[in-house]
């Protein structure tokens, strides 16, 4: 099968200063990529990058045979990339309908593709007609999962999902990941923590200053456990 | 006359204002809310509204209703497509850099205003109204033609708050208000919206500006009011609150036409601007409007 998402040599900057440089990892069909990474490695700018949200001043990225850095950044999710950015960034003043229908315009998707994302989330069902910025943490990270599974993406990125949650959320928001996973959702998956991923991943690249040291499986990496330290630092 | 019906006059006088008030600062509100850009020449886009709407009358023979019909159509589109031109060469280019765009549309107050002045010129018109109808109260004669300018900037207000809140355009406004890099995230072209709103905006101040020109003037320099006062009922209500909006230029217009009346103009401007700064030191976010994220 082809890769679902590859990209090779991306540089990015801020302004002058150079964020990404030379990145390159590919994500395989089906699977979850996790990308691990210090704070500061360049993980948020990797994702921002692919969207388009950032330019790639060089390099490539491409979704199966579709270059997304020619396409303009409002294209991208049209493409079929889906994103759930760091810290949810949900449309806080707007109620969970209403971020479920931006999710759902972005492709042109119909009410039966939200029915079938709820079923993921059920509780809410219940937070309807609730401004979205009044949920709890782990409400509004199910809410910025089910906004961007409206896309019904091929791929989805998904940037510190578990980031100040509880254990009892983590887990299911590490559940679900798994599950998306049997349905066929290539994944990117940001986290800074190896034990966060090593239930789901089916391989990490250890992001560095803005390049990728080294992608490994993830059997590997629990046979090896001082690459976790040679990279991330703490396990 | 007896204070009972003096009083009534000058409510209605302060409700046409507030009338027209609140679609002007309406316009002004919906582009700083949704692109956060401050549009020093949305009241020249009101002028450019009065001007046009002098410009159809006059250029339309038969009943006077028929040449105010057409302005009503014509000024605001044609507003409409100044602002989208001035929004693709100038505001896009600047990307909409929140201090680069004050300076910018400062520019273009002067470039629309002496536009004005060197195809309309300095003279003060005036615009036959649509219809001549005195109503007659117990205890005064009253313009019907006024009375409609509140009925029709009620519907147009009415319209707008179902754009906003019930319609698939208005939630894409709202998201893209909320947050610009996440919108385009999902699918949202915010170049698109951005025009689109600033468009909307101008056209609001146009529609106010056909409204009110039978009752006062087209002159090239009747933006500067519309502007100030705008700012003032922004400040006031809260930006980006269309309850806001609507709450602090009834507030404005009245105490305007009532002070105005019973007191004297000078008088209404000072409270008006003590308002402002009253609103600044004790709720900096407006009356309506939400704290800063
Ligand atoms: N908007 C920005 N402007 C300037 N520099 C930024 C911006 N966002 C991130 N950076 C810098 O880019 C580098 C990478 O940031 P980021 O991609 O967010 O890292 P990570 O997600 O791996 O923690 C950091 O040094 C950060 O300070
Ligand atoms: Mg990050």
């Amino acid at each position: 099968m082809p890769d679902a998402l590859r990209l090779t040599d991306v540089d990015a900057f801020y302004g002058q200063i150079q964020v990404l440089r030379g990145l390159a990892f590919e994500l395989r069909a089906g699977e979850v990529l996790c990308l691990l990474g210090r704070n500061g490695a360049g993980k948020t700018t990797a994702l921002k990058a692919i969207m388009g949200l950032v330019p790639a001043a060089a390099g490539s990225i491409r979704l199966g045979d579709l270059e997304l850095t020619d396409l303009p950044a409002h294209e991208v999710p049209k493409a079929g990339v889906a994103y759930v950015p760091q810290g949810r960034r949900l449309f806080a003043e707007l109620t969970v309908a209403e971020n479920i229908e931006i999710g759902l315009n972005a492709r042109k998707k119909g009410p039966a593709v939200a029915e079938s994302v709820l079923t993921l989330f059920p509780i809410l069902r219940e937070r309807w007609r609730q401004r979205s910025g009044t949920l709890s943490g782990g409400e509004q990270q199910m809410l910025a999962m089910a906004r961007a599974l409206c896309l019904e993406p091929a791929v989805l990125l998904l940037d510190e999902p578990t980031e100040g949650l509880m254990p009892s959320m983590i887990a299911r928001i590490r559940d679900t990941v798994a599950e998306l996973r049997g349905r066929g959702v290539s994944t990117v998956l940001v986290e800074q923590r190896v034990d966060a991923v090593l239930p789901v991943a089916d391989r990490v690249a250890f992001i560095e200053n803005g390049r990728n040291r080294e992608t490994v499986d993830v059997a590997r990496l629990r046979a090896e456990p001082e690459l976790v330290r040679r990279y991330v630092g703490v396990g | 006359m007896a204070f009972g019906p003096h009083l009534l006059l000058a409510a209605l006088e302060g409700l046409v204002q507030a009338a027209v008030l609140a679609l002007t600062a309406l316009g002004l509100s919906l582009v700083f809310g949704v692109m956060r850009v401050v549009n020093v020449a949305h009241g020249e886009f009101f002028m450019l509204g009065a001007v046009l709407a002098w410009g159809v009358t006059t250029a339309v023979s038969g009943h006077p209703a028929l040449g105010f019909a057409a302005a009503l159509v014509v000024a605001p589109l044609a507003v409409g497509a100044v602002a989208l031109l001035s929004e693709r060469l100038v505001l896009r280019r600047l990307d909409y850099n929140p201090e680069a765009t004050i300076v910018a549309t400062i520019g273009l107050l002067y470039i629309l205003q002496q536009a004005a002045l060197t195809f309309y010129g300095p003279e003060a018109r005036p615009v036959v109204p649509p219809f001549n109808i005195r109503l007659q109260l117990p205890w005064f004669g009253y313009s019907a033609y006024k009375l409609s300018v509140i009925g029709a900037s009620a519907v147009v207000l009415a319209a707008t708050w179902f754009v906003l809140a019930r319609t698939r355009i208005g939630l894409v406004m709202r998201a893209t208000q909320y947050d610009r890099e996440i919108a385009t995230a999902f699918g949202i072209p915010v170049e698109r919206v951005y025009a689109g709103v600033f468009a909307l905006g101008a056209m609001l101040a146009a529609v106010a500006a056909v409204l009110i020109v039978p009752i006062s003037q087209a002159h090239y320099l009747m933006g500067a009011d519309p502007l100030l006062l705008s700012f003032i009922v922004v400040i006031i209500g809260g930006l980006g609150s269309l309850r806001g909006t609507v709450v602090a230029a009834l507030l404005i217009g009245l105490s305007d036409g009532i002070v105005s009346v019973f007191f004297s103009p000078t008088l209404a401007k000072i409270i008006a601007t003590l308002a402002v700064a009253l609103v600044l030191v004790f709720r900096p976010q407006g009356l309506f409007g939400q704290a800063a994220r």
